[in-house]
């Protein structure tokens, strides 16, 4: 299955609901693009739910890494909701799931942004 | 578990990324490895694949990744081969240290020895070897008898 992303608007946030796997190639273009979309349209305050994700290698993690930063950068913020059991322990071993604000709860996190 | 031994010789392609995912998975999953030891062996076998076909091979095609699995007693044993330059050991990166936490790119290797008992890279000037091995610790371990 391949990546696929749906965004709405809640508040002020753009949650983008990702399903399918974040790999090298498509998955990881389709991220990197959605992201850009947003940020050129203004919406900086990004919610990515990865609660349909289910599998994502080396080059969807720096795909994250990428977005991250980049949303940053331009004075947003991204956080990640609803990790599975398999990338909130790729964060865990890659020490990044410290530096992600990562959330479990939609609403919670939708209040979170500033 | 039941010995095989099986070879495969894939185009410099993201298609033979995918492929050699799904072999692994396959492989492991009749080998018995619970659901988790699988994601692990595929996984790693698609980061090694990543490397040979991008860094190695860089897509070139007129060079080859070969694919070897070999399951024995007591070991899963995959091989990855391409025919690039060889790998600079020394230009790999720690993931973990500060200044590349945040980096795009560096993890594959990393996620390879994190998921695999043992990893042995081979560079070499026609290419580079890297051969993955996951233990078969018993029905107490990672393994499941299937016919059991």
């Amino acid at each position: 299955m391949s990546m696929k992303t749906s965004t709405r608007q809640v508040d002020g946030v753009t949650i983008v609901d990702c399903s399918g796997r974040i790999t090298l190639g498509e998955g990881s273009v389709i991220l990197r693009d959605t992201v850009r979309e947003l940020l050129s349209k203004g919406q900086k305050k990004i919610l990515l739910n990865l609660g349909e994700v289910t599998y994502i290698d080396s080059s969807g993690i720096g795909e994250l890494v990428s977005a991250f930063t980049t949303v940053r950068n331009q004075g947003g913020e991204l956080k990640l909701l609803n990790l599975t059991k398999k990338v909130h322990d790729l964060l865990q071993i890659t020490k990044l799931y410290t530096v992600f604000d990562v959330r479990d709860d939609e609403a919670s996190a939708v209040k979170a942004f500033s | 578990m039941t010995e095989l031994r099986v070879s495969y010789t894939l185009d410099s392609t993201l298609e033979t990324v995918d492929s050699a995912e799904q072999t692994a998975s396959r492989i492991a999953a009749e080998s018995g490895f619970d659901e988790d030891v699988v994601m692990q062996i595929s996984m790693a076998v698609r980061e090694a694949a990543v490397n040979a076909v991008l860094h190695g091979n860089a897509y070139d095609p007129d060079k080859k990744v070969k694919l070897d699995f070999e399951r024995t007693g007591n070991d899963l044993v995959i091989t990855i081969r391409d025919q690039g330059k060889g790998l600079d050991l020394a230009k790999i990166p720690d993931p973990l240290a500060p200044e590349n936490l945040m980096k795009t790119s560096g993890r594959g290797i990393f996620l390879i020895r994190s998921f695999m008992d043992e990893v042995q890279i081979h560079p070499s000037q026609t290419g580079t070897e890297i051969k993955l091995v996951k233990h078969v610790h018993g029905p107490s371990g990672d393994v499941k008898e299937a016919s059991q």
